[in-house]
């Protein structure tokens, strides 16, 4: 079973989110790398672009796949992790450190009630997988 | 039965180890009355005997014409090797190298024509290459239009004085993702594109720019102005080129400031035959922060499990078979068998080979063009050609044009429908295969057709369009 | 090693080239290049022995049974090659008047009405240069036709969910917007998922048909009558042609437009991946958009139809006539068949898929639709290995290079797990497919006694496994030696 802190919170879509204030970082769920394989390529957003909840924001690619990152909350970007360019594998090896794709500043904390827990999204893998 | 290697006996034993009586039984799950009878319009069958006899008759019928076209297909020498290890089977009938251990060949063909061509553009990356020229730039806009994330209006200026038929096929390929193709003139005098003719987009969303060189009229463009101008405002560049002819002009990479975005044209000169227009192939190369966003196959090298340097499809993230609605192109091959007798024609006709065949095409084309010119013939355009020109004649083109097919001689292509302003005006092209004898002929043939079909009148020496 | 390292500066192959170089004085100086192009200086033999060496490095049809899945690897007469490149062909300019192209244009001409018949369509156009080409135009003629009728609410194809890849990345192009369809256990296309789906948005549906898991579509006219009820249009994607050919027409079936792949059913050559042909056909609505060249005939003489006589056009897809040489191969080709030979095309294929599937069945192998008729191919599926052996198509697909087979096609269609898409062809041989169940079933011994040998496969060939996320990560695209 793939790890999933208590301490984020996570999308249907396999994204986590890890909020400080009104500020969000997020990356994907190491059951989503793990699912995807070797990651050869990351592309991150610029920083001030705006996303809408749903919006692509981002592009995670291995050798067999390119997946779409989907934005989970409304904000504009404060900061994107630039050092994926030069090390795609930190996604694979610390998905939830290292491999942070991008800082929101968000516009609307309301929308964190839509995510889910540790537990749900843990839930909604076995599942999934199922 | 023709290409089928089954005995009755063998029929026999498949069908009973299927467990059915005949094979029209395996098509039992169509429906019935799906089911045809004869193909009326396909003729009996011809042994290859018979079909060999009726192609040299076809081949026999349409003759062997003098031809001075280019317009974008060129007929240059190609050693006979190139053509000879091209259709050997292991490249003829190999498929796209899914199997990377059982491709090496085919793959390592492909590195070795990406790092060719990289050099020969002076740019970073190549792919595999792409259908033809003009597909190939079709391409090439929409990967300029992912690959300019700065810009919003997908407006592209193309300049008039590319080939119209790479326009067309631009056209036909991106206008329905709202693309917006703007068409760019060209000076009269000079046939060129003045960077001037751009000024007037200045300051405003531009995605890319398109820049032809030699041109149409086989006239040399100012592409380092041009280049930085586009730079300057935003705007992608994307270069369209005669690879053989930048083995002697600057190439892409090195056009203004800092080089263009893409390069891309048709590799046709490179070894592959005129043959009424294909197979050719459309190259492509960029700088490597754009690689990501290229269509079509790109090979890497890298090593196997021992260690050993070997060849593999990759970036294959991007395309269609696993990005689907998302990928860079719909394109799933390449012209792999062009590429491999382009590469191997690059091995050996060498840097300095291509750059005399160049040479010489440029040179016989001046000739014949000083030949040429007289009281009822005129050089079009002022500004330097290269191995290609715009003659302007005082008589019907089309008649001339007749009167020189009928002995046997191709003098040109007729600009008049692609371009109304050019009435009577021929592109016309002499590469290296042309001899003095040939030039002679062609003057002569032509100052005959000219005595029967000038007008009454002296050429206007006007250049207006 | 590559042919630069052979290079040696000064060395040429000086017969293949003019003598000098010519006076380039009256250029611009800003305009020349300023240093010779890095290319390799070779002797014209080490170029031949450094290409042919290379040329042994591959699997191809010539030198071994080729069973890929959805690519058709059949035999590619060496007289279609031959006759395709007479000089007199290979020397004739696109731009050559028509006067000089009659001989040329009779090929062409009776190549489109020979793809008529076999598809039954109204008219086809020869031009696209690739399969993708060709689902290209067909789905912009869609396009056209709507948006020539101002019916500009239809925004959506269709494609099942079984598609190849190209299908969405076509549709995507032309500007449409994709739902996919779902395939039912029988590989079937969903038909109550499709009537919910129909409606004013749907442009159309994208079809292969046998669909891309081996099997023939059975309700197709049904499928027919709904789309077509809800105003909209029908494509056919070639793929699998060689399944029916002159068996049943993709016409009868209730398609609009279709596009043929040339380098699967009619033989012409796969190069090592291109050039293709994907020529389209069309039903009378349809007519008016296909793209230009095309060629017509009047009293025994031929003549181009360009946009001029086809204003509605979708327009042109290449500078000249599409992959010109390889129409010749394929018109030849289809010459060598006749009406019969077509016909024979669909029948051996096919009784070559059932034999091998009957089998590979026979020998224990699971299908992935094994109530249903192979059409000329199906689907093995290596689930039940992969979880009690632990190895996967992967591992079979690498083996099969060391029993000298070239692997059918791995892990397509995306729908069935750890599949081999086995496509054989008809002309193969029945002791070729036999060679072939005898590999399969020793493999699968071997992934019983030391699955190893397996994943650790291939062991003969000129490399092992490629390191794929180093190709990727690190990426070497050219060589930047000197």
């Amino acid at each position: 079973m793939s790890d999933v802190p208590s301490d984020l919170k996570y999308t249907k879509s396999h994204e986590w989110i890890r909020v400080e204030g009104d500020e969000a970082t997020i990356g994907i769920t190491d059951h989503a790398q793990d699912q995807l394989g070797d990651m050869v390529f990351v592309e991150v957003p610029e920083v001030g672009a705006a996303f809408d909840v749903g919006d692509a924001c981002a592009v995670v690619e291995s050798v067999k796949a390119a997946s779409d990152v989907y934005s989970p909350l409304t904000g504009e970007v404060i900061e994107s992790n630039e050092a994926l360019a030069d090390s795609p594998e930190s996604v694979n090896q610390d998905a939830y450190g290292d491999g942070w794709i991008m800082k929101l500043k968000l516009s609307d904390p309301e929308e964190l009630e839509e995510l889910l827990d540790a537990d749900a999204y843990a839930e909604f893998c076995e599942n999934e997988d199922h | 039965m023709p290409f089928i290697p089954h005995t009755e006996g063998e029929v026999a034993a498949m069908l009973d180890a299927i467990g059915v009586d005949t094979i029209e039984n395996l098509f039992d799950e169509i429906p019935q009355s799906l089911r045809i009878g004869k193909l009326n319009a396909v003729p009996e069958a011809m042994s290859e005997m018979e079909i060999g006899r009726l192609m040299m008759q076809r081949a026999e019928q349409d003759g062997h014409p003098l031809n001075f076209i280019g317009a974008g297909a060129y007929e240059h020498h190609i050693p006979a090797a190139v053509w000879e290890i091209t259709t050997r089977g292991e490249f003829y009938s190999a498929y796209t190298p899914y199997q990377a251990e059982a491709s090496q060949g085919t793959l390592q063909v492909i590195y070795e024509y990406q790092t060719m061509m990289t050099r020969l553009m002076a740019m970073d990356v190549s792919n595999a290459s792409l259908y033809d020229g003009a597909s190939g730039l079709a391409e090439a806009v929409l990967m300029a239009v992912r690959a300019n994330r700065k810009s919003k209006s997908k407006k592209i200026l193309v300049p008039r004085a590319l080939h119209p038929n790479y326009r067309k096929t631009t056209y036909s390929i991106v206008h329905n993702q709202g693309i917006e193709l703007i068409e760019v003139p060209y000076d009269a005098a000079g046939g060129h594109t003045p960077v001037e003719a751009l000024k007037e987009y200045e300051g405003q969303d531009i995605t890319a720019v398109v820049i032809a060189q030699p041109n149409f009229f086989g006239v040399l463009e100012d592409v380092d102005d041009l280049t930085n101008w586009a730079q300057n405002n935003g705007a992608l560049t994307i270069a369209v080129v005669n690879p053989l002819v930048m083995s002697v002009l600057k190439p892409p990479g090195q056009w203004g400031d800092n080089g263009v975005d893409i390069a891309c044209g048709e590799g046709q000169p490179l070894g592959v035959p005129l043959s009424s227009g294909g197979p050719y192939y459309g190259f492509m190369c960029a700088k490597q922060a754009h690689v990501r966003q290229m269509p079509g196959r790109i090979v890497g090298r890298t090593v196997d499990r021992d260690g050993r340097i070997g060849y593999t499809l990759t970036l294959q993230a991007r395309e269609q078979h696993i990005r689907r609605t998302k990928a860079t192109s719909n394109i799933c091959t390449n012209q792999g068998l062009a590429v491999t007798a382009s590469t191997i024609f690059m091995s050996i006709v060498g840097g300095a080979g291509l750059q005399r065949m160049a040479s010489q095409s440029h040179a016989n084309t001046v000739s014949l063009i000083n030949q040429l010119s007289g009281e009822h013939v005129k050089p079009r355009f002022s500004r330097p050609c290269f191995h290609e020109a715009v003659l302007t004649l005082d008589a019907s083109l089309d008649a001339v044009m007749q009167d020189l097919a009928s002995q046997n001689l191709l003098p040109g292509f007729a600009l008049q429908d692609d371009y109304p302003e050019l009435e009577n005006s021929l592109l016309v092209c002499a590469t290296e295969t042309k001899t003095g004898q040939d030039l002679a002929r062609y003057a002569e043939l032509l100052g005959q057709a000219i005595a029967t079909h000038a007008s009454s009148g002296v050429l206007s020496q006007s250049h207006g369009a | 090693m590559l042919i630069f390292e052979h290079s040696r500066p000064g060395r040429e192959a000086t017969a293949q080239s003019p003598a000098t170089m010519a006076d380039l004085s009256d250029l611009p100086a800003n305009q020349l290049r300023s240093e010779k192009p890095g290319l390799p200086e070779v002797s014209e033999l080490q170029a031949v022995r450094h290409y042919t060496r290379l040329s042994q490095k591959n699997f191809s049809i010539d030198t071994n049974f080729y069973p890929l899945g959805s690519c058709t690897m059949k035999y590619n007469p060496r007289g279609c090659n031959t006759y395709a490149m007479l000089p007199g062909l290979l020397a004739r300019h696109p731009y050559a008047p028509e006067s000089a192209s009659q001989g040329y244009m009779a090929c062409l001409y009776e190549l489109q009405e020979m793809l008529k018949d076999v598809t039954g369509m109204k008219s086809v156009s020869l031009t696209p240069a690739a399969g993708a080409q060709g689902e290209f135009a067909g789905v912009a003629m869609i396009r056209a036709y709507h948006d020539a009728r101002n019916d500009t609410a239809r925004t959506e194809i269709l494609v099942p969910d079984a598609a190849h890849g190209t299908n969405p990345a076509t549709a995507n192009m032309c500007g449409y917007e994709v739902r996919e369809i779902p395939t039912n256990k029988e590989g079937d296309v969903d038909i109550e998922a499709l009537k919910a789906a129909v409606g004013p948005q749907t442009a159309g549906i994208m079809l292969t048909n046998p669909s891309t898991l081996g099997v023939f579509e059975r309700k197709i006219e049904e499928i027919a009558k709904t789309v077509h009820q809800a105003g909209g249009l029908l494509y056919y994607d070639g793929a699998n042609l060689n399944a029916i050919l002159g068996k049943v027409r993709p016409g009868d079936m209730g398609f609009d437009v279709i596009h043929m792949n040339l380098h699967k059913t009619f033989s012409t050559p796969h190069g090592g991946g291109g050039p293709g042909a994907g020529p389209v056909g069309v039903s009378e609505r349809l007519a008016p958009f296909l793209p230009v060249p095309m060629v017509g005939e009047n009293n025994g003489h031929y003549f181009w139809i360009t946009e001029k006589d086809k204003p509605q056009s979708i327009g042109r897809m290449s500078a000249f006539m599409g992959n010109a040489g390889v129409l010749l191969r394929a018109y030849i080709y289809a010459r060598m068949l006749g009406r019969e030979g077509m016909q024979r095309v669909a029948e051996y294929a096919t009784l070559n898929a059932n034999y091998l599937l009957a089998r590979l069945r026979e020998a224990g192998f699971d299908l992935a639709f094994p109530k249903r008729r192979a059409t000329h191919e199906f689907i093995v599926t290596l689930k039940k290995q992969k979880k009690e052996l632990d190895v996967t198509a992967m591992d079979f697909a690498k083996r099969l290079l060391d029993y000298g087979y070239h692997a059918p096609t791995t892990y397509f269609p995306l729908l069935v797990p750890e599949c081999l898409l086995i496509e054989p062809t008809e002309s193969e041989a029945k002791e070729d497919l036999d060679g072939f169940v005898e590999a399969m079933v020793k493999i699968h011994e071997e992934a019983k006694d030391n699955a190893e040998l397996l994943k650790e496969a291939p062991h003969t060939q000129p490399v092992r496994r490629l390191d794929d996320v180093r190709a990727a990560r690190e990426l070497d695209l050219a060589w930047t030696g000197s």
